[in-house]
């Protein structure tokens, strides 16, 4: 063989390599701006002068700031729990089983949320709660918020569940049941052990989706239920200041840090399997 | 019956039952409310937001007419169409140039050894998780009059004056593109990584050249990706709400700050549920053109 034939490369593509960097430019180039400048002495977001720590400090010292991320820790975790357990039953319910009438519409129902375009989901519950208002009296104050979250984040949570169980054959389970187990003793046993992994994964997806909702929360988010994201953008609104950038940068960074443990969580669940 | 039928019945029954509390939740906070605004779209608005429960088609035909304030008669109007217009030529323009740099992209991960692919695809996964508000605020420190580019243009000397691209549809298309092009690469790369390159050799071999091997081995190959990621662009970007709030001001409006706006200071709830209705339609006719065309590449490939 020529060593100009060795080293033809099948794969090569000319410009794909630019097309990439691009892809990743557009991708990173704005985030690290961002953070670049929230550690920025001076006020302008553009020119450099002194790194300073202090607008995150002012940042974590706003009450405004305080009182979001209290409401938004709220929403969220509540959101989670819940949409984590119900996700949970619906994959126990919907794999490792043959099809049964109903399985295709339960699918489709869970799967929904994902399919309708977020504004609109926004102002139909925005509309629904508030015939219940006017119509029935029915108003669950926070609740409104926590449940509209719950019920985006279920197929978020759905997803890594489900994935999870269909990795996972039955031969363990009827072991246990050989060795006269209870269904129940063998789920919370073998099963659940084994879902772990899972469920973890789903939850972190739920809590961040909640976190970072901003559309669905502007429109269903009563007075004084102003959550981090809603907070940032009235800031944004008034004009950018080197504080939005700094509360931003934390916020990026936690949904960075849970994403990259879901990732984590994911390739250890694959070596466990 | 027998006692194998018995317990797949109880078996069936606890399934149902385990279904039960997300289905129940989502049937009834997420597609009810669906109808609801169905129904509200045939309603009168009322004064203050909310509605009259009196019927009336006026939210459709304000869509294409307006009604004259003194002697109630219609004429055409495109002012609602230009937006409707607006926000699919974004959208469709969105989707070509996200698969114009997403497709080489997914094609050079999937082409590097395997052990890094999972890295590079981290990488693009990262930004489809954060926080699309700040990566919206993220952008327009780049774009704005006093932002990175024009600061960097007018230091070097290159202008004198910054160029105006916030609150343009150029910033509004770039910060959709930036938003959405990790849906764009995601399922093209799934496709690509199951490519055959045996298939890629025998083409060389034919004597393809190699824009010839990508236009008629690669590509083909890819289209379950390509469709599927063109679909996930497209769905959001036409329904994009922050990115035309915060890059497009108040003047370039697309569809899903129209449909905010008869929520909010334009009180006019009918017509905000009907520009609803119709966003979800063009969005089902893309589902819809989406399952089509995938059962059609698997019924080819088979």
């Amino acid at each position: 063989m020529s060593a100009r034939a060795r080293s033809f490369d099948l794969k090569h593509q000319t410009g794909f390599k630019t097309a990439t960097y691009l892809c990743f430019f557009v991708l990173y180039a704005p985030i690290l701006v961002l953070i670049f400048f929230s550690f920025n002495e001076s006020r302008s977001v553009t020119i450099w002068t002194q790194f300073s720590l202090d607008w995150y400090a002012q940042a974590l010292d706003n009450k405004g700031i305080q009182r979001a991320t209290v409401t938004s820790l709220q929403v969220a975790l509540t959101a989670t729990i819940f949409s984590t357990v119900f996700a949970t039953m619906s994959a126990l319910a919907t794999t490792r089983v043959r099809y049964f009438p109903g399985m295709t519409a339960a699918y489709a129902t869970i799967n929904m949320p994902l399919m309708v375009p977020e504004i609109v989901t926004a102002v139909a519950t925005l509309t629904f709660f508030s015939l219940l208002k006017t119509q029935f009296g029915i108003h669950f104050g926070l609740g409104n918020l926590i449940i509209a979250h719950t019920v985006f984040c279920v197929p978020f949570a759905y997803m890594p569940i489900r994935a999870r169980l269909e990795d996972m054959d039955l031969t363990l389970e009827h072991a246990a049941a050989d060795l006269y187990a209870t269904p129940w003793r063998v789920f919370r046993r073998v099963t659940f052990p084994r879902m772990i992994p899972g469920i973890v994964a789903g939850a972190m997806l739920a809590f961040i989706v909640s976190l970072d909702d901003v559309i669905i929360t502007l429109l269903v988010a009563g007075p004084g239920e102003t959550t981090l994201p809603l907070f940032i953008l009235g800031q944004i609104r008034r004009g950018v200041t080197p504080e939005v950038n700094a509360i931003s940068t934390i916020l990026l960074v936690v949904s960075i840090s849970f994403v990259t443990l879901f990732f984590l969580v994911g390739r250890r669940g694959k070596k466990n399997g | 019956m027998t006692p194998a039928e018995a317990a797949e019945k109880r078996d069936l029954r606890a399934r149902r039952l385990l279904l039960l509390p997300a289905v129940a939740l989502i049937l009834a906070f997420g597609v009810v409310p669906l109808f609801i605004i169905l129904i509200y779209s045939f309603l009168e608005p009322g004064a203050y937001g909310g509605v009259k429960w009196e019927f009336s088609t006026d939210a459709y035909v304000q869509f294409l007419f307006e009604r004259d304030l003194f002697d109630d008669t219609l004429t055409f109007t495109t002012s609602y169409l230009e937006i409707y217009w607006r926000s699919l030529s974004l959208a469709v323009i969105t989707t070509v140039l996200s698969l114009l740099i997403g497709f080489p992209c997914a094609y050079v991960i999937a082409t590097k050894p395997p052990t890094q692919r999972n890295i590079w695809l981290f990488l693009i996964t990262i930004p489809f998780w954060t926080n699309l508000l700040i990566r919206t605020y993220a952008m327009l420190l780049i774009v704005r009059d006093q932002g990175i580019v024009n600061g960097f243009l007018m230091g070097i000397g290159v202008i004198d004056q910054p160029i105006v691209m916030l609150y343009t549809d150029f910033a509004v298309g770039l910060g959709l593109i930036y938003s959405y092009l990790p849906f764009m690469v995601l399922p093209i790369y799934a496709s690509l990584e199951k490519l055959d390159f045996r298939l890629v050799e025998a083409g060389f071999d034919l004597y393809a050249d190699r824009r010839k091997v990508l236009r008629r081995i690669v590509v083909p190959l890819a289209m379950p990706g390509i469709v599927a990621g063109s679909i996930l662009v497209f769905i959001p970007s036409l329904g994009a709400f922050i990115t035309p709030v915060l890059l497009g001001g108040g003047t370039e409006l697309m569809i899903g700050n129209m449909i905010q706006l008869q929520f909010g200071s334009s009180r006019n709830w009918p017509f905000g549920s009907a520009a609803a209705l119709i966003l979800m339609s063009t969005v089902l006719i893309a589902l819809t053109i989406y399952v089509r065309n995938a059962s059609r590449i698997r019924a080819g490939q088979s």
